[in-house]
């Protein structure tokens, strides 16, 4: 259970399983067609997105040209423009940005606080309680929504944020996460504190949470990337343009009457992933370990 | 959880302090833990409780009866149906269609998914230095992004004279009109999943290679053996245990795939790209909750199946 192994690069450890034909092996010239397929590639990758900031700054016209045009001929801001003057976009991007940050406030508080539980202390129930966890930690969204979307709206709270952040608050991914990391602190810094009177709220927030710094910097992001991109549930739950989210707004939007008006949603696109991709770049060693953690969770 | 009842002999009249005479200090504080603890779970507890639990319990028990949206406000007129959800399902050639979708999604798509993965990692893998980490972003980066989105993007690239058949248009070949074509939509989702994908089982077959030790490859290069025998003898078998994780853990995903048809074919054309999430959202927006919930329970079993396996899998591992 506790192989959580982040990527750390050891390039020394082995050249030698590239799977290349026999007779070239150790040549440069392997060398020399790994990079080439490798450019090539990340090329191919990261073509869809050029493809659509491209896109996104042609005019209505030049967009519907046939065959398309390459390079933007008259390049424009005005699908941007729409967003915010005919659409509704800082509504949008102000939900979606409420909705993910107080999922991430309550995911690194509540998450840490069972987990501290689970890991530090001992009570009746606590291997239920763990035991439901891990158990929970597989359910997809899709088999319970239809339930949940009956139950928010029985409490009145269809189309609130409550609906939109509540079922999101917590999730057993990230309590399994806490506890794995707190397990390993060592119990005489605890001890020290406890001799010293302090109560467990008081080791928690003073002792235990300052060193669980790469947890929640991981559960963090986990936590906002799912967020940002969630789709089915905001699209169930929230009813009306003043709670869409970014995702569920662009998905109604390109499925409606704007489905062919490929600058506003490749603009629309943008918008979207810009965030995330600059976070990503930014960040990118805990969004691999992230990743990596869930693997191999 | 103290027995406040008990008769307090004279003299201690603080109520809840004392402790019952029968155990001693020890117990005492080994219960009064318990509760501090358990006040520590007590916001999970409630949010997994009324969110994730209550849910899954009462989708399972909707499934068993006739819910329809008008029953949300007056849920005891609801009937219990038995099996009548379950055999109806069945009964529907779309919802079988949605499973032989969905099945051919996650068996055509995880191969290839892994096929690409493992190429990438072991080319990450084999001694090159500069510009790893930006091929390893260049390669990650569609996990991160937003499904929605993305699928709007490859609508536009998927045009009958958009980019791909363009570019094919240069080779000489003339493309289909890919999302319109019953043959070619879910080849086309499918190959989306791929580009989407590939990042994460890369990240993960990464770590399994650097956990290959380097004395086992070391002892077949000894022994005379070429890379690509090394590879096939050597790592493979080494790596299966990534391999296999990796399988399963995205299949998890690709079983529930939903976005990708609704912004891009919703279902069509013909179904040929109807997903059985999709299809469990099309009954809820009809207002068939119960028949719903049967549907998304099958695609559960599905899914806690693999999850089991993921367990077992994890399990000797260790």
């Amino acid at each position: 259970m506790s192989t959580i192994t982040p990527p750390s690069p050891h390039p020394a450890v082995d050249r030698l399983a590239q799977p290349t034909p026999p007779r070239r092996r150790r040549l440069p010239t392997g060398r020399a067609l790994t990079y080439t397929v490798l450019v090539i590639g990340v090329l191919l990758w990261l073509l869809p997105f050029v493809w659509m900031v491209l896109g996104s700054v042609k005019t209505q016209r030049e967009i519907l040209t046939k065959p398309p045009t390459i390079w933007p001929q008259d390049p424009t801001f005005d699908n941007f423009g729409r967003w915010f003057t005919d659409l509704n976009f800082g509504q949008f991007f102000t939900n979606s940005v409420i909705v993910a940050v107080v999922t991430v406030l309550g995911n690194l508080l509540f998450c840490s606080m069972v987990g501290y539980a689970l890991a530090k202390m001992d009570f009746p129930g606590k291997k239920a309680l763990f035991a439901l966890v891990m158990i929970m930690l597989m359910v997809p969204g899709v088999v319970t929504f239809v339930p949940l979307f009956v139950q928010v709206t029985s409490l009145g709270l269809l189309n609130t944020y409550p609906a939109l952040i509540l079922p999101f608050l917590t999730q057993p991914l990230g309590v399994f996460l806490m506890r794995q990391f707190m397990l390993g602190i060592p119990e005489p810094l605890m001890e020290a504190a406890r001799i010293d009177g302090a109560g467990e709220l008081r080791i928690f927030a003073r002792v235990v949470m300052p060193l669980c710094g790469p947890p929640l910097a991981t559960l963090g992001i986990l936590t906002f990337l799912g967020s940002w991109n969630n789709f089915l549930w905001p699209l169930v739950a929230a009813q009306s343009q003043d709670m869409y989210t970014l995702p569920v707004a662009l998905s109604l939007y390109s499925t409606g009457q704007q489905a062919t008006d490929y600058g506003l949603l490749l603009a629309g696109a943008v918008l979207v992933i810009t965030p995330i991709l600059l976070l990503f770049v930014a960040l990118q060693r805990y969004f691999v370990q992230g990743i990596a953690t869930v693997g191999l969770k | 959880m103290t027995t406040t009842a008990a008769p307090r002999p004279a003299g201690t009249a603080r109520p809840g302090r004392a402790a019952p005479a029968s155990r001693g200090p020890a117990a005492a504080r080994r219960r009064r833990q318990g509760m501090v603890a358990w006040m520590f779970a007590l916001p999970f507890v409630l949010v997994f409780g009324f969110f994730m639990l209550v849910p899954l319990v009462s989708s399972f028990a909707m499934s068993f009866t006739d819910f329809t949206s008008r029953d949300v406000r007056t849920p005891f007129a609801v009937n219990f149906v038995g099996l009548d959800q379950y055999v109806a399902l069945f009964g529907d050639a779309r919802f079988l269609k949605s499973l032989s979708v969905t099945g051919t999604f996650v068996v055509v798509g995880i191969p290839l998914t892994m096929a690409v993965a493992l190429a990438l990692a072991v080319a990450l893998n084999s001694g090159i230095s500069r510009f790893r980490s930006a091929f390893r972003v260049g390669f990650y980066a569609p996990v991160v992004t937003s499904i929605v989105a993305v699928s709007v993007v490859w609508r536009y690239i998927l045009q009958p004279d958009g980019l791909l058949n363009t570019a094919l248009g240069w080779v000489g070949i003339e493309g289909p009109n890919w999302l319109s074509s019953t043959t070619w939509a879910l080849p086309s989702l499918i190959l989306m999943a791929v580009w989407r994908n590939v990042g994460t089982l890369m990240v993960i077959f990464l770590a399994g290679l650097q956990s290959v030790p380097a004395e086992v490859q070391e002892a077949a290069v000894m022994d005379g053996a070429s890379p690509w025998r090394r590879f096939r003898s050597v790592t493979l078998p080494l790596l299966r245990p990534t391999l296999l994780l990796g399988a399963v853990l995205i299949s998890v995903g690709y079983l529930q795939f939903f976005e990708e048809a609704f912004v891009m074919t919703q279902g069509g054309p013909l179904d040929s790209t109807l997903s059985t999430a999709f299809y469990t959202f099309e009954q809820f927006g009809f207002g068939k909750y119960g028949f719903a919930s049967a549907a998304s329970y099958v695609l559960f079993l599905a899914i806690a199946l693999l999850s089991l396996l993921q367990f077992r899998l994890l399990r000797s591992q260790d």
